[in-house]
């Protein structure tokens, strides 16, 4: 079916507002995008990494989830959803649960990238018919903007400080939907709320509706650790992607697809420049810096083109 | 708003009122929570200007642009936290944002 905002508006939200999430913030945006791709009569079962979606969504005795929600640690989120996962499949074919369930594993990139990595591998691997959702913030955002392995090198964060002994993060980005792609799963996509969000609805359908294990990575700005003002949110996003810091692109099957392709490709600065946490780069002392990372940010868009067929 | 819910857990409620295991049996009750009181700027629905092309309904993370039969109406000023997204995506400066008083 053609993506149409009116029609869409017809499901029912499946999260509330009334979560303690800040203003501005693009989780719930992406959150509420992927649970509206879900058929209205199939149930979800949602676990959240620890992270400030998952504190912030569900403080007792409040939930904004309209879905089956389990809390989970940071390292397991993946694990937890697998399990409930199993579970339900147990229970279905002895006749006990009835209807579709879909499995939903949401983790910020801390929970991803780093603490709950293993659990996603090992989730991914054995084949549960499960989604996992890493909303990419780009650091430690929940308790206080400390710098993950999805920080962007150079950035400024409270543990990789901008100063006179280093300029914000020194090491480059971990390239999460690469490797996720590299786990030879049926789907696997990078995405972000970009324009009217049909990059992000369309690749949550896919990945809720192929049977077996789906990663979606999509870019959530954070105004208050990006440094930048709330309402810019989706402009940023759309330099990340007109930039080609952050490509959309999905992986089915092995195959990999690329969904948007600007036409004129921005320097990198333009995507740096609104944001704080990058402020220091616009200093005489740290010129060569921008350099290094458009040349970054060059080579993988090269090698993803490589690999999509559009060299 | 608030609808009749199943649990009833007020600020002198007993232990003996919670549910075992922090269980939360009312989905989706955080509707009941105003976050309205956070917004410092608050955005104004200009409905003459405005064309529904819905482009401010998704991308609101607090859930406050209603729709009702495809149409958007005035904000949940209940709450929408004032952060301003929806006044930037708008192509037709349907939304102003002036200061909360």
């Amino acid at each position: 079916m053609a993506y149409n905002l009116k029609t869409l508006t017809e499901k029912e939200e499946r999260i509330t507002g009334g979560h303690r999430m800040c203003a501005g913030c693009g989780a719930p945006i992406v959150v509420r995008t992927v649970l509206r791709a879900l058929k209205p009569e199939d149930h979800a079962v949602i676990g959240v990494a620890t992270g400030c979606l998952e504190v912030s969504t569900c403080l007792y005795p409040y939930t904004a989830w309209k879905d089956s929600f389990i809390h989970s640690a940071f390292e397991n989120a993946a694990a937890t959803v697998s399990g409930a996962e199993a579970a339900y499949r147990a229970l279905a074919k002895v006749g006990k649960v009835k209807g579709t369930t879909k499995f939903i594993a949401f983790g910020g990139d801390g929970g991803t990238y780093d603490i709950g990595f293993q659990a996603l591998s090992g989730a991914m691997e054995r084949g549960h018919d499960m989604v996992y959702v890493c909303y990419d913030n780009e650091a430690y955002m929940n308790t206080g903007i400390q710098r993950s392995s999805s920080t962007p090198k150079y950035a400024d964060t409270t543990t990789s400080p901008a100063g006179s002994e280093i300029p914000g993060k020194v090491q480059f980005k971990k390239d999460l939907t690469m490797i996720m792609a590299a786990h030879n799963i049926p789907y696997v996509a990078q995405t972000a709320p970009f324009r009217n969000l049909k990059d992000l609805y369309e690749k949550a359908e896919k990945a809720l509706y192929t049977p077996g294990p789906a990663f979606l990575n999509v870019l959530a700005p954070c105004p208050r650790g990006w440094r930048y003002n709330t309402p810019q949110l989706m402009e940023i996003v759309r330099l990340a992607i007109e930039t080609c810091v952050w490509p959309l692109y999905e992986v089915i099957e092995g195959k990999f697809i690329l969904n948007y392709k600007p036409k004129n490709k921005l320097p990198v600065v333009e995507y740096l420049k609104p944001q704080g946490r990058f402020r220091h780069l616009f200093t005489k002392e740290n010129e060569g810096l921008l350099d290094e990372i458009q040349k970054e940010v060059d080579r993988r868009w090269n090698r993803l083109l490589e690999l999509c067929g559009e060299a | 708003m608030t609808k009749e819910r199943k649990m009833n857990i007020r600020e002198d409620a007993s232990w003996k009122e919670m549910l075992q295991g922090g269980h939360i049996i009312d989905a989706g009750n955080a509707e009941d929570f105003k976050t309205g009181d956070w917004r410092s700027m608050r955005p104004v629905w200009l409905p003459d200007k405005c064309k529904q092309c819905l482009l401010c309904w998704p991308v609101c993370p607090d859930m406050a642009i209603p729709v009702e039969n495809g149409k958007r109406k005035d904000f949940d000023f209940d709450h929408c936290k004032g952060c301003g997204i929806c006044v930037e995506v708008c192509p037709f400066k349907a939304i102003d944002f002036v200061e909360e008083e």
